[in-house]
């Protein structure tokens, strides 16, 4: 049962780094590539051609594909705060690779979401359920 | 138009997530991270409902993201839609019937505090 538990622990760790990893990055990308405006719906599908779009849409595809896999053993509330370390590898991308203007109160926003986050993160088994496949275990 | 489009993405994403979770706990845990077993692994979820659901959730937030993302700053959109974290959790407990401890509960809380200072 620990080593169920260690294999557990290691492969959540290991899929949520790749969950957060390429959902700031696709997020980045995204930005970059965005025009200051959208005009017309024609528009909303004109931009996914451009090169920096595509990259980030890819990225964002493989985070919603890890990101299903992580669910499938996962709790959705564990899942959703301890990728939220997300929210502020973003601020670190828009600032510094972006030169977005951050002000103190942003960042003191930051750092209750990582508050928050090892609240969560810290104590709580990762999942409620086994999975109802019956698979061994 | 940008709180519309907030308003889009929140719902869309809450909606979207529950029923991925849904999908994915129906379909049981992903053992096997060969590419042949995820090959038949992603054909069946291609085939399942709630999935294809969750999907087409996400796309509609996906295409207000872009629209919320053409205009504003980066570092405010994406905090922004973590408002998605109180409707979710809530979702959690009372439709997916998990066991949210007060733990959970006090994370999602402080992450929101720290998501609503973020973007104001």
């Amino acid at each position: 049962m620990t080593s169920e538990n260690a294999r557990l622990r290691s492969k959540t760790w290991a899929c949520a780094t790749i969950v957060v990893l390429t959902q700031v990055f696709g997020n980045f990308f995204l930005k970059r590539g965005m025009p200051a405006e959208l005009p017309s719906p024609l528009s909303y599908l004109t931009v996914l051609f451009r090169p920096w779009v595509a990259l980030g849409v890819t990225l964002l595809v493989v985070w919603l594909l890890s990101r299903m896999t992580l669910l499938s053993w996962a709790d959705l509330s564990y899942v959703l705060p301890a990728t939220s370390l997300g929210y502020v590898l973003v601020a670190f991308v828009g600032r510094w690779l972006l030169d977005e203007r951050i002000t103190r109160q942003r960042w003191a926003g930051i750092l209750l979401i990582v508050a928050g986050v090892a609240l969560v993160g810290g104590g709580s088994a990762p999942q409620t359920f086994r999975g109802n496949s019956g698979g061994p275990s | 138009m940008k709180w519309l489009l907030i308003a889009i993405i929140v719902a869309a994403t809450s909606v979207g997530e529950v029923l991925q979770a849904i999908g994915m706990r129906r379909h049981g845990e992903i053992r096997d991270f060969r590419p042949g077993a995820l090959g038949r692994a992603a054909s069946t979820l291609a085939r399942n409902g709630v999935v294809i659901g969750s999907v087409v959730a996400m796309a509609v937030s996906f295409f207000a993201y872009l629209g919320l993302l053409s205009f504003t700053d980066l570092s405010f959109a994406v905090p922004v839609t973590a408002v998605t974290y109180v409707v979710e959790t809530a979702l959690a407990k009372y439709v997916l019937k998990e066991r949210v401890n007060w733990l959970r509960w006090a994370g999602a809380a402080v992450v929101l505090c720290g998501v609503a200072l973020v973007s104001l």
